[in-house]
């Protein structure tokens, strides 16, 4: 195997040094050596993948990549190799080249080719070193990564061509590493080695500590003590920082999720919070502005699909304006009656969120409805050693927003005087003028609004159900009560630490338990702390 | 003076909320039976400082003592009200649901432990004092029907009741006569007076006819300490007193 | 003394109540086991689970019935203290079991030979005896409800504050429970019981035995709770629910009768929820979340807060409502259910029982005036 393999690669490296991405053939050049795959023995075969590596055509990568997979068979009736893939009771076929659809074939009249494990390794050393050489930045990248991983001595001739014509500064980066992690896995000398650990310590994740571990505790591979030295200075150093990004990642994870909780929480730090109303059904206005976002998207993928991406945008203001009807119709028809007695309301609101859910489950049915996301919330991009998706991301500034918003409009503009008015002195505002009836109404209607905004953000990665809002009540009610009712900043400030502490629980105590920690430490600070973090002290209270 | 002899001895109290200074290093001293009438402008720090006796708030500094030796400030408000401290609130606190004679009953002097409560029945001496205070307070009629139903002023009496039934040694009454009509304004100063005999009180209270009409030694509150203390007749006299309360 | 004690609440409502379950205890047995499968008097096996099922409720009803309408707590937790009972009593049917599990471990229930668990927790020991779990099916929710109890009333958690964490306290078990290394079977629960205290649990007779317990439990229940009522510490704790405050005043310890009613009630609960699990036949962390809590409320509001009797009616007739409409129009169930919740609070604030003494009091004596209703207290 290893004789048929040098003759491969030298026949490649021949080809490719030069001249390789000029060399290349089209597609009727490459057609016979194709069929040569099926020639029969697996010596034929092994003889036609050096031909087809010889090309150094990336048009061959895709031939290569399905024989690897098992789909590469042929075509009975006339030895044509085709790629065939399962479709009901027979094969779909598709030209292994040009991806053109050959028709269907009954599961008799193809017949696989067929690879054993020698081949299987050929073909992988092949796939390595074609893709290495491809003008794409992005396959050699992928390449590298995958010779760092398989660490597959073969690669190392391959390795060294490529970097020696590489310029992409990342792509570069990439074969360096894979070329270290070959070096150590070898018999390299040790000063060879030894500028391997020092690139390893330079990438510096998981996997270099993983190698770099074995490196140090080698003892069968004869690995000198110097080696060793160095590898083991390298991994406390490795380790060291992966500890540092671990807690970055973790500090990531606790701002998102206390983001979260933040716009899950707002508005009931309204309803609840400014108002003292307990709005139980407060989840079930997430859950319809998550519906809301739905419907929106419907719309739109029926009637203009090309604009999709700002189906989220439209969706912000229809779930605003929904949830707060309903906020507002809720208050109007069952909350006012029941001003100053809030158990009553809890029991009400309950209700209503019973009713809601099943009014819900009832229209749009009980399972997960499909809320797609925008392409510029979807993917996700590195900072140093961590991995941040646009989605969260943009939740995260989003709750931020919001809780901007709604300060403003409490602090600057004159609803948000009236409703401190009421709060404050009931009937003093009605005397100053001020229809309390109606700020009551549209304070509920906005804390309402507000959660429904929530319901837009938490669609995006939450099932769309009518369960939805089940899941984040508890939490929200905990988040207010944490961090002082009527506070704002302490919703804020109470969102994000329990966001934190979940976080960092997690890895210690798994997420189910890191919960339950989580309540536990919250039931009993509100005993320490009734009134929450920022408690508002004084005579006014008391009464 | 000595602390030893006094019933309540309050020096340096001081309160604030939020910045708010409701008493400033208050002191003030009742002798055992004494009964002393206090009155200042709102916001004086009347209440507070019954709030600080019984319990209720916590002083930032200072020192309350009972009958010399008893640290008020680390007890809670039950064993503050079982030492034998009873108090009155300014709106009549009663409970509703309960009947008059219940509302008695639950005041009346008796282990105040839940197991106790739970065996509890009224011996003969209980009823009989049950029905002394019905008497005094002239609620005989009513002793079946629930607090909640009585008029203002009932109410009041019947929480003076309940002060009898404690059986304190100090009582704290905050504005007794608030909302009372003249008639019973007199009576309640009347039986304010023979309760006096037996006990130490502290009245807190507005109205300076009823004031006078108890005869008893004044002290003036202003901004949460004392202005002027004396007889009625004196501290009207006061300059001081004239500026921030009397004169306006 | 005693007997008194007991008697003292027993009013004519309480007469009529007893009378029923006396009733009860007497018909079912004989309609039951006494008459022929085709016999128009005859109830199913089935019938009489559901009918023990009502009353294991009822028994719940009452206990909250015990803190919300008495002493003004509203709890949205009863139903930890339910469950904790029912599991206690779970744990001793399971380990009745013996080796007639799947895996035929005589010594260690299915679930945990599942889990490759070699022996059994210490937490399991004894529950082999009858008498220990019955003992547990009490002592477990009540020093739960104490330890929680002794911290929130100390440090004076009152009204909405304390009904939502008692609501964190019952979601965070059912965390807990649903966790397999807690030992207690995770997510399925306790279930495939076969025998109690030696009777096949799938016999007519014993589903009899079983609901006529049910039946003295909840008649012992209710005079209990009426005499703790009726009693000056009932006084006391219903002054602590109008104005705490003022009790305290009055040199009342409240946080220790507060207590007293509270770890009271939830001993109640866990006798409820041990007399449901054999006759529903299984026990799972569902039973924790906060919504079946919350459901056990609106049964005391629906039969009439403060009243003992009114709660139980509750109970049933919710109950027998959720079986009705969950079988005929399940779309509608919970409709009705939160329907009910906003109707209740909205328009029958003191409940069926309310109701009818209100209007037997405006009748026939208009001439006196009748008490104002104290209001709720605030947060």
């Amino acid at each position: 195997m290893h004789r048929a393999f040098c003759w491969l690669l030298a026949a490649f490296l021949a080809l490719a040094a030069p001249s390789a991405f000029s060399a290349n053939l089209g597609a009727a050049d490459l057609a016979p050596l194709v069929r040569g795959l099926g020639a029969g023995s697996y010596a034929d075969t092994e003889k036609a993948l050096a031909g087809l590596a010889e090309t150094g055509d990336p048009a061959v990568v895709p031939v290569i990549e399905a024989l690897q997979a098992g789909d590469l068979h042929i075509r009975k009736a006339d030895g044509a190799v085709v790629v065939a893939k399962r479709a009901g009771n027979g094969y779909a076929l598709t030209d292994p080249l040009t991806g053109a659809a050959l028709g269907e074939a009954d599961r008799n009249a193809v017949e696989k080719i067929r690879i054993n494990n020698a081949l299987r390794r050929t073909i992988s050393a092949t796939l390595g070193a074609l893709t290495l050489m491809s003008p794409d930045a992005n396959t050699r990248r992928q390449a590298a990564e995958a010779v760092f991983k398989s660490r597959d001595a073969n690669a190392l001739d391959a390795l060294n061509m490529a970097l020696a014509k590489e310029t992409d500064e990342r792509v570069r980066r990439a074969m360096t590493q894979a070329r270290a992690s070959v070096l150590l896995a070898g018999d390299a000398s040790d000063a060879d080695k030894i500028a391997a650990v020092d690139v390893l310590k330079e990438r510096g994740d998981q996997d270099a500590l993983a190698l770099l571990n074995g490196t140090a505790n080698s003892v069968s591979n004869g690995g000198s003590d110097a080696v060793k030295d160095a590898a083991t200075k390298a991994i406390a150093s490795v380790e060291q920082r992966l500890a540092l990004w671990g807690a970055a990642q973790n500090l990531w994870y606790g701002l998102s999720l206390g983001s979260v909780l933040l716009l899950a929480a707002i508005g009931l730090a309204v309803t609840f919070g400014v108002m003292g109303v307990i709005n139980m059904a407060h989840g079930e206005m997430v859950m319809i502005g998550a519906y809301a976002t739905f419907l929106v998207q419907e719309a739109f993928r029926q009637w203009a699909p090309g604009l999709f991406d700002f189906s989220i945008l439209v969706a912000l203001p229809v779930a605003f304006l929904v949830s707060g009807a309903v906020g507002v119709a809720i208050e109007r028809s069952v909350i006012r009656w029941l001003y100053g007695r809030p158990l009553e309301t809890l029991l009400a609101t309950w209700g209503l969120s019973l009713a809601l859910q099943q009014a819900v489950r009832s229209i749009f049915g009980p399972t997960n409805r499909e809320v797609g996301a925008p392409s510029w919330m979807s993917g996700a991009f590195e900072l140093g050693g961590l991995t941040i998706t646009y989605g969260r991301l943009w939740i995260v500034v989003f709750a931020f927003l919001v809780f901007g918003a709604l300060l403003v409009a409490l602090r600057k503009t004159w609803f948000g005087l009236s409703i401190r008015a009421v709060t404050q002195n009931r009937s003093m505002a009605n005397a100053m003028g001020i229809r309390t009836a109606r700020v009551d109404a549209l304070t509920f209607g906005l804390g309402s609004g507000i959660a429904g905004l929530a319901g837009v953000a938490l669609s995006q990665i939450d099932n769309v159900s009518p369960n939805l809002g089940q899941g984040y009540i508890i939490d929200s009610f905990m988040v207010v009560v944490f961090g002082g009712v009527g506070n704002l900043w302490g919703t804020l400030v109470g969102a994000l630490a329990l966001g934190g502490v979940n976080k960092f629980l997690e890895p210690y105590a798994g997420a189910v338990l890191g919960k339950i920690l989580v309540l536990i430490f919250i039931i009993l600070f509100i005993q320490r702390r009734p009134r929450g973090l920022f408690a508002l002290k004084g005579r006014a209270v008391e009464a | 003076m000595s602390a030893q002899d006094t019933l309540l001895y309050l020096d340096g109290v001081s309160v604030s909320f939020d910045g708010f200074r409701a008493l400033n290093s208050l002191s003030l001293v009742i002798e055992p039976g004494e009964m002393r009438a206090i009155i200042g402008p709102n916001g004086a720090g009347k209440t507070t400082m019954m709030d600080v006796i019984t319990g209720k708030t916590r002083p930032d500094t200072g020192t309350i003592l009972f009958e010399g030796r008893t640290d008020l400030t680390s007890l809670r408000e039950p064993a503050i009200a079982n030492l034998g401290i009873g108090r009155k609130f300014q709106r009549p606190t009663v409970f509703e649901m309960h009947t008059v004679w219940d509302n008695l009953e639950l005041s009346l002097k008796a282990p105040r432990r839940p197991l106790k409560t739970l065996t509890y029945s009224a011996t003969k001496e209980d009823r009989a004092r049950i029905e002394e205070i019905l008497d005094i307070t002239r609620l005989s009629p009513r002793r079946d029907r629930p607090a909640g139903s009585l008029s203002h002023g009932e109410k009041q009496w019947l929480e003076i009741g309940m002060l009898l039934a404690q059986d304190p040694k100090l009582l704290l009454v905050d504005e007794p006569v608030a909302g009372m009509t003249d008639a019973e304004t007199e009576q309640t100063a009347h039986l304010l007076k023979d309760i006096a005999g037996k006990h130490s009180v502290i009245v807190v209270e507005h109205d300076m006819v009823f004031v006078r009409e108890l005869g008893v030694k004044v002290t003036v509150l202003h901004e949460g300490s004392v202005l002027a203390e004396g007889s009625l007749d004196s501290v009207s006299a006061n300059k001081q007193v004239i500026d921030v309360y009397l004169g306006r | 003394m005693l007997t008194r004690f007991f008697l003292m609440g027993l009013d004519k409502k309480a007469g009529v109540l007893l009378t029923v379950l006396a009733v009860l205890a007497v018909a079912v047995p004989v309609m039951a086991l006494g008459t022929a499968p085709d016999s128009p008097w005859h109830l199913s096996t089935h019938t009489v689970a559901l009918l023990g099922k009502y009353l294991c409720f009822a028994l719940l009803a009452l206990s909250l019935d015990l803190v919300w309408g008495f002493v003004g707590i509203l709890s949205l937790g009863h139903a930890a203290f339910f469950t904790l009972g029912g599991y206690a009593m779970g744990m001793y049917l399971m380990r009745q079991i013996g080796s007639r599990g799947v895996y035929g471990n005589a010594d260690l229930p299915d679930f945990m030979v599942f889990l490759n668990w070699t022996e059994l927790p210490w937490y399991w020991h004894g529950f082999d005896q009858f008498w220990f779990a019955a003992i547990m099916v009490m002592v477990v929710p009540g020093l739960l409800a104490f330890a929680f109890g002794w911290f929130a009333f100390r440090s004076r958690v009152t009204g909405v504050y304390l009904s939502i964490i008692t609501q964190a306290l019952t979601f965070a078990l059912m965390l807990a429970f649903f966790r397999n290394d807690m030992g207690f079977g995770g997510n399925n629960g306790l279930t495939d019981f076969k025998e109690i205290l030696g009777f096949d649990i799938q016999a007519a007779s014993t589903r009899v035995g079983l609901f006529v317990a049910t039946v003295v439990a909840l008649a012992i229940g209710y005079i209990l709770a009426s005499a703790v009522v009726a009693s000056k510490l009932g006084k006391v704790l219903i002054a602590v629910r109008d104005a705490e405050s003022r009790v305290r005043f009055l040199g009342y310890e409240t946080d220790r009768y507060k207590l007293f009613a509270w770890t009271l009630s939830a001993c109640m609960a866990g006798v409820a929820g041990a007399l449901y699990v054999p006759q529903v036949g299984i026990i799972n962390p569902s039973e924790f979340s906060p919504a079946s809590s919350i459901e056990a409320v609106i049964w005391v509001a629906v039969g009439g807060r403060g009243t003992l009797a009114g709660p139980v009616l509750g109970a049933v007739l919710v109950n027998f409502g959720k079986s009705y409409f969950t079988a005929a129009l399940p779309e509608l169930w919970l409709f009705a259910l939160g329907g009910l919740f906003v109707l209740v609070t909205l328009f029958l604030p003191k409940g069926i029982l309310g109701l009818a003494a209100q209007l037997r009091e405006r009748l026939p004596a208009r001439a006196t005036v009748t008490a104002k209703p104290a209001d709720q207290k605030g947060v």
